[in-house]
């Protein structure tokens, strides 16, 4: 019997010849990633708990001061010191420092740190963003990372893999974000819970890597251990400029078992939200055009990087925020924001009279920079809706793509970016 | 540290997709560092519930429904339940890093569809770890829950990762020394 990309990567980690969903495996990781958050529980588990001195393999780990940095109060900075400390102390060559990373899951791909073929871990839900490159990648705690940074293993249930294949291409205005709401939507925040979700099929052929990230981020929002793509030239394009090592791409077999096969016919997807208070909460735009917005947020590792920051701009162009609404935008790593300065994007978002922040996760978890008070309505590019994500409890958040997100905050309501701007132009669609 | 046999304890009843956000919310995760400072914040974004964590008695049982810890992959959802004072967490089901968060910890959870759905807020339970046998002193009933495949169960009885950990440090420490 063959096996799916998910169950190659985990048996050649573990050292075997086939594994099967359901096993436990004990698996070598390839790449390991933690944060301010994640960092300083992990370091003091790793040294005072466990007994380790040092780390297994400096070159392979990852660390971004990205969530409550640059520090938003003493607290914060008391994380960003411990995590900063333990970084230099173990000598971790990956190190992002305030200002020269962002958010780790843009900051990782676009270094070339997380490769075709590897096994990944990080210390953060959306870690399964990685899985667009073709490899395996997951979301682990802070001791499960300190276990990984002590020994460079970790124990994995290999998971039973949902297999999405994707017809034909994605009609005009409709985006990857759009797209993985839908299947969300129909699958529900629980419909993958443990398992691998696979992507397939033409529509994918035809959107660029940022695109497809956006779609693995979104694999935790179903409840997925990880979201993994295949290899093409869209991926060899990608990597062949950034790649840190070398890699070998990973495909399932032909006769690999996959425990259910979604169809869905991509041209059909609407553009979409998913409306409060949960991802799988998905609803076309249309039922939800008019609805009043306090704040939009272009944001965070599932829709800032420069395709998405383009297309917003591109819509705000020679367009004011609408009065009584704020916009608040931030790239989400400084790579991104280098390269929107040197597009103009940036003029553009400040003529619009949007507030430009510098990258970091802020909003998103309702941490700093655009946390939402009670009662209040915002339509934001982010991943996760739930009660209390973005601050108050009772604060109302949509999920878009950054056109809808952009033409809404011209016009202060939810808004078909077609009512601002005529046509995107084709270079950015 | 090791896990007592039997647990008893009120139950605190919980719905279905109560993610990490409203365990404890994100702006706690400052006090990631600070078990009791968490336990203080525990549930309290669950809309309703935001003096839960100054009712419950210690060694109080928590049942969720399903998909209970999605979102985030912060260890403190498990640690802040854990800080005020739960002693237990029964779900129908457990999203995926919280499951293992609570395992690496080495703190009990048990899935039990049929506990989940039977057990109300206030029944009085005793928990069986060995057996997987939840008992329901309110309402006379008894419900088993889903075994653990043996890994996770060693982990359990170890104490969690960090003994585990331990031990693999110490024979590599062991064979390198042997080799030398």
């Amino acid at each position: 019997m063959g096996m799916t990309m998910t169950e190659k990567i985990l048996a050649r980690g573990a050292g075997r010849e086939s594994v099967r969903p359901g096993d436990l495996v004990l698996a070598k990781v390839d790449f390991a990633m933690g944060h301010d958050l994640t960092i300083p529980p992990a370091g003091r588990i790793m040294r005072e708990q466990m007994g380790a001195e040092k780390i297994w393999d400096p070159e392979r780990v990852a660390v971004t001061q990205d969530h409550f940095q640059p520090a938003k109060d003493a607290a914060s900075a008391t994380l960003g010191r411990l995590t900063r400390e333990f970084s230099q102390q173990m000598g971790i060559k990956w190190y992002f420092e305030v200002g020269q990373g962002g958010i780790c899951h843009t900051v990782l791909p676009e270094h070339g740190l997380v490769l075709p073929g590897e096994l990944v871990v990080g210390a953060d839900s959306h870690s399964c963003t990685y899985g667009a490159l073709n490899n395996f990648a997951t979301g682990i705690g802070s001791t499960d990372l300190a276990c990984v940074l002590a020994l460079g293993e970790l124990w994995f249930r290999v998971p039973e893999t949902l297999k999405f294949v994707y017809r034909n291409r994605l009609k005009e205005w409709v985006e990857a974000k759009d797209l993985i709401l839908y299947v969300i939507g129909q699958i529900g925040v629980d419909g993958a819970r443990s398992k691998a979700m696979e992507h397939t099929g033409e529509a994918l052929r035809h959107i660029d890597m940022e695109a497809r990230l956006t779609m693995t981020n979104m694999a935790i929002e179903a409840g997925a251990k990880n979201g993994i793509m295949e290899f093409d030239e869209v991926t060899k394009a990608y990597l062949d400029e950034r790649a840190k090592r070398p890699y070998t791409p990973v495909s399932s077999d032909h006769d690999a078992e996959y425990e259910k096969v979604f169809e869905f016919d991509a041209e059909k997807v609407e553009l979409g939200v998913a409306k409060p208070m949960s991802p799988d909460n998905y609803a076309p735009l249309s039922e939800v055009a008019g609805t009043r917005l306090d704040q939009v947020f272009i944001g965070s590792c599932t829709n800032s990087r420069i395709t998405d920051l383009r297309r917003a701009a591109a819509v705000l162009e020679n367009h004011k925020v609408a009065p009584g609404l704020r916009l608040i935008i931030t790239p989400s790593s400084h790579q991104v924001a280098i390269q929107a300065e040197r597009e103009g994007l940036i003029r553009t978002f400040l003529a619009a009279g949007a507030a430009w922040t510098t990258a970091t996760c802020g909003a998103c978890l309702g941490g700093h920079m655009g946390v939402l008070g009670e009662g209040e309505v915002c339509l934001s590019t982010t991943n996760r809706n739930f009660p209390g994500r973005m601050g108050h409890p009772k604060a109302q958040v949509y999920l878009s793509n950054p056109a809808v997100a952009a033409a809404s905050a011209v016009a202060g309501v939810i808004t078909h970016p077609s009512e601002v701007l005529e046509k995107m132009p084709a270079a950015l669609r | 540290m090791t896990l007592p046999k039997v647990l008893r304890g009120r139950a605190w009843k919980f719905g279905d997709n109560i993610d990490t956000d409203q365990i404890i919310p994100a702006k706690y995760a400052i006090y990631s560092l600070d078990e009791k400072e968490l336990g203080k914040h525990a549930m309290e974004g669950v809309p309703g519930r935001d003096k839960w964590a100054s009712e419950v008695g210690q060694g109080d049982i928590l049942v969720g429904g399903s998909n209970f810890g999605c979102g985030s992959s912060r260890e403190i959802a498990p640690v802040a339940i854990r800080g005020a004072g739960i002693s237990l967490v029964i779900a129908d089901s457990f999203a995926r890093i919280f499951f293992r968060n609570a395992i690496n910890m080495g703190y009990p959870i048990l899935q039990s569809p049929q506990a989940s759905e039977a057990i109300e807020d206030g029944d009085e339970l005793e928990i069986d770890l060995e057996q997987g046998i939840i008992r329901n002193f309110t309402k006379g009933d008894e419900y088993r829950s889903d075994a653990f495949p043996p890994f996770m169960n060693e982990l359990l009885r170890m104490g969690g990762l960090v003994p585990w950990v331990r031990k693999q440090l110490e024979e590599r420490r062991q064979k390198a020394n042997a080799s030398r």
